[in-house]
């Protein structure tokens, strides 16, 4: 009857819950801090052990147990969730082992920094069982065949979950490099003059001569610094960079949320005092606005609208995480919380993809006259 | 998510298109700023032309969607503004017809429609700004009248005004949100003083109304007697809903505006300046979004808008301020020129924050209401 049914749909909804809990039960807030912990003691021991492998069984289970995404109005199609063991192999020219060199895709051989993390290759394949880097390409491909606003989505709760390790590469690669649709090639792409994860992945995109390892900031983001090429950047790869950020901004809203409401200070919750309340409100109002422009972007797939999702996200991302922290007061500075994750996270993506100046000059060209 | 409208509302949208095309050209010319008089018969006829072409009742109505074409599409052709009916359609108007009787509803809905009666809002008072449920304008039973007196403030046009939606204080010794009653109060009744009020912006917007043993009929009463804090509710929460999309087309407007004046002045060469601009452009871009994500919420829940319209006016009163910050840097020394449209703009912006709910209040708002932490001081 009625349209702009610009929310949710109940499947939409299903997928968002459904990686949500499996990202749960996979990579906890305990897996969070043991991986954090591995990274700061230098430490080089695979974290298959840290939260168990019941996660791809159990994303296996939200996707066939009725709330299994589908296609718009196409009945579902059951392809969601089973999937061939080696999608993807239509890449061709661009196959993992090939030497390294402009445009090319190469096995790495750059060396790690001291204490950088190592990618878990366990929670890879279990992200690949799940659908995470196949999930747009076409069900006749061997993929699970959804679309740019399921992709959105699903990078927002990873973002919420602060999931290491080069997912929008990876996703990118899903059908062009082998092995990336399953999870069990890891692929990560020069960005500019930055690479993550280049000594953990099997491939990489783009031109590596040249790398060298940074301390990075992020505990669970290794960085290269590789001699800076012209900045191209996917717009998809902005969009669930986008979404990541948003994933990050409803996050801390709810952790300065719950901490306002539990901390007591003066005898009261500290959330009684309107200078945190309005601090915490202004944290929401940066997501929501966020998540609109975030979600119009996945639907249009319009350059411009894009480029404003990526101006908010990172807006609401970076903003939240910073006054988050504030409302955690001391203890938001600790190494112990959470809090500094998502703002060192947040900080690493507001990097990628030509960053906020190209964006922003982006939009200033869409002011034409004719928009006037 | 789907941004795409039924074939019906496309159809809806191409009709006004073109009824709008056909009918803007023969309009009047725009009175003055300072001419009440002048300004209430133009917004009046606006009306008129819209009730005679079936476009009347949209705010009431249409479905969410419809109302947000209508806006959209008004804004874009450069329709008038809802101006002097804007209390009459988006506040008394939906009020009445949600709680009002059926004589009510038949005595005062058709004149509102037709652009033949001009309401105005008795709200605020000196002392009852943000918390408006301290109003103390009083009013005693006397037979089968109330007798009403005290103040009120920050009335918009209260000169040209039939009616005042009124909110007085009937029962006194109750908890304050419920000795409230709303009336609809006749502004030639005897004891009505009415001084302009002016404001930053120049030309009286407002003005402050005095009652002075005013009789008004309890027929007059919509709702019950110490009821009017719901009854108001109703009207509260359709302001903050789709009030401001059409404002959000016309900041785009603006916005594009800015840019083609700073590339014929050479501040486009500014890189900061542009960049600005751009974060401009995806600010009301989203804010865009958000509104059709609210009138979305809006649609699916059936009723109307709730706590997103909160968000949204926090955020969008603060976007059209600097909105015509950005135009001050775009305009240079002109910037200071009350004879350039976006000096007063700029000027008349400032209440955004304010009216309707302050920034303060809206925080508030949305932290008590939506993440749920305890009431404040």
């Amino acid at each position: 009857m009625s349209a702009v049914r610009f929310r949710l749909t109940d499947d939409q909804r299903a997928l968002r819950d459904g990686v949500r809990e499996a990202l749960a039960r996979r990579f906890d807030g305990r897996a969070l801090r043991a991986a954090v912990e591995e990274a700061d003691g230098g430490g080089a021991a695979d974290m298959d052990g840290a939260a168990g492998m019941d996660g791809a069984a159990g994303m296996g289970g939200a996707r066939t147990g009725g709330a299994q995404p589908g296609r718009s109005g196409a009945g579902g199609g059951g392809a969601g969730v089973a999937r061939a063991a080696a999608a993807g192999g239509d890449g061709g020219s661009a196959g993992a082992g090939r030497a390294g060199g402009p445009g090319g895709t190469a096995r790495t051989a750059a060396g790690r920094a001291a204490g950088a993390p190592r990618l878990d290759r366990g929670l890879w394949r279990a992200l690949g069982d799940l659908g995470f880097f196949d999930l747009r390409v076409p069900e006749t491909d061997g993929g699970v065949g959804l679309g740019l606003a399921e992709a959105v989505l699903v990078f927002e709760e990873a973002g919420r979950a602060l999931l290491p390790g080069p997912l929008v590469a990876t996703h990118l690669a899903a059908g062009a490099v082998p092995g990336a649709a399953t999870g069990e090639t890891v692929v990560a792409a020069v960005d500019g003059g930055l690479v993550e994860w280049l000594a953990e992945a099997d491939a990489v995109r783009g031109d590596t001569t040249g790398a060298v390892p940074l301390r990075s900031l992020d505990p669970l983001t290794p960085l290269h610094r590789v001699p800076a090429g012209r900045p191209d950047p996917d717009p998809v790869a902005i969009l669930l960079t986008a979404a990541e950020q948003l994933g990050t901004a409803g996050r801390v809203c709810e952790l300065a949320a719950q901490h306002a409401r539990a901390r007591e200070q003066f005898g009261r919750p500290i959330g009684a005092f309107q200078a945190v309340a309005h601090l915490c409100a202004g944290i929401l109002v940066r997501a929501e606005t966020a998540r609109a422009a975030v979600y119009a972007a996945a639907v249009t797939a319009d350059p411009a609208d894009i480029a404003a999702a990526r101006i908010l996200a990172d807006e609401a991302a970076v903003r939240g995480a910073r006054d988050c922290l504030q409302v955690h007061g001391g203890m938001g500075f600790t190494w112990e919380s959470e809090v500094h994750l998502h703002l060192k996270r947040a900080w690493v993506r507001t990097q990628r993809a030509g960053g906020i100046t190209e964006s922003e000059e982006l939009l200033a060209a869409a002011l034409t006259p004719e928009t006037a | 998510m789907d941004l795409s409208y039924t074939p019906e509302e496309e159809e809806f949208r191409a009709r006004l298109r073109e009824w709008l095309g056909r009918t803007l050209p023969g309009l009047p010319p725009r009175p003055s700023p300072d001419d009440w008089p002048g300004r209430r018969a133009y917004d009046l006829g606006w009306q008129r032309r819209l009730y005679e072409a079936g476009y009347a009742g949209v705010h009431w109505d249409a479905t969410p969607s419809v109302r947000l074409i209508f806006l959209e599409e008004t804004e874009k052709a450069g329709a008038p503004y809802v101006g002097a009916n804007f209390v009459g359609l988006l506040h008394a108007g939906p009020t009445i017809a949600a709680e009002g009787t059926d004589a009510q509803r038949a005595r005062w809905l058709p004149p509102i429609l037709r652009g033949e009666e001009v309401w105005c809002q008795g709200f605020s008072e000196p002392e009852a700004g943000s918390d408006l449920a301290a109003l103390r304008t009083r009013a005693r039973r006397d037979g089968d009248d109330y007798v009403v007196t005290g103040s009120k403030i920050w009335t918009s046009h209260a000169e040209v005004a039939d009616w005042c939606e009124l909110l007085v204080r009937t029962g006194p010794a109750a908890p304050k949100h419920r000795g409230i009653t709303w009336l609809a109060l006749p502004m030639d009744a005897p004891g009505i003083t009415v001084r302009p009020l002016r404001t930053l912006a120049g030309p009286a917007e407002f003005a402050e109304v005095f009652l002075d043993e005013v009789r008004v009929p309890v027929a007059n009463r919509v709702g019950d007697e110490d009821d009017g804090w719901r009854v108001t509710m109703v009207t509260l929460s359709f302001e903050r809903g789709t009030a401001f999309a059409g404002e959000v087309v016309a900041c785009r407007r603006v916005l594009a505006e800015l840019a083609v004046e700073a590339r014929k002045n050479g501040r486009w060469d500014d890189p900061a300046l542009r960049r600005r601009l751009g974060r401009l452009n995806a600010e009301f871009r989203a804010l865009w979004r958000l509104t059709q994500w609210n009138v979305s919420a809006a649609e699916a829940s059936g009723g109307v808008p709730d706590t997103g319209g909160s968000v949204f006016k926090l955020r969008y009163s603060h976007a059209r301020q600097e909105l015509y910050d950005a135009a001050a840097e775009v305009l240079g020394p002109d910037c200071l020129d009350l004879d350039r449209p976006w000096t007063p703009d700029r000027l008349s912006a400032l209440a955004y924050t304010i009216a309707a709910g302050t920034s303060q209040v809206q925080h508030s708002i949305i932290a008590e209401r939506i993440l749920g932490l305890p009431k404040g001081r």
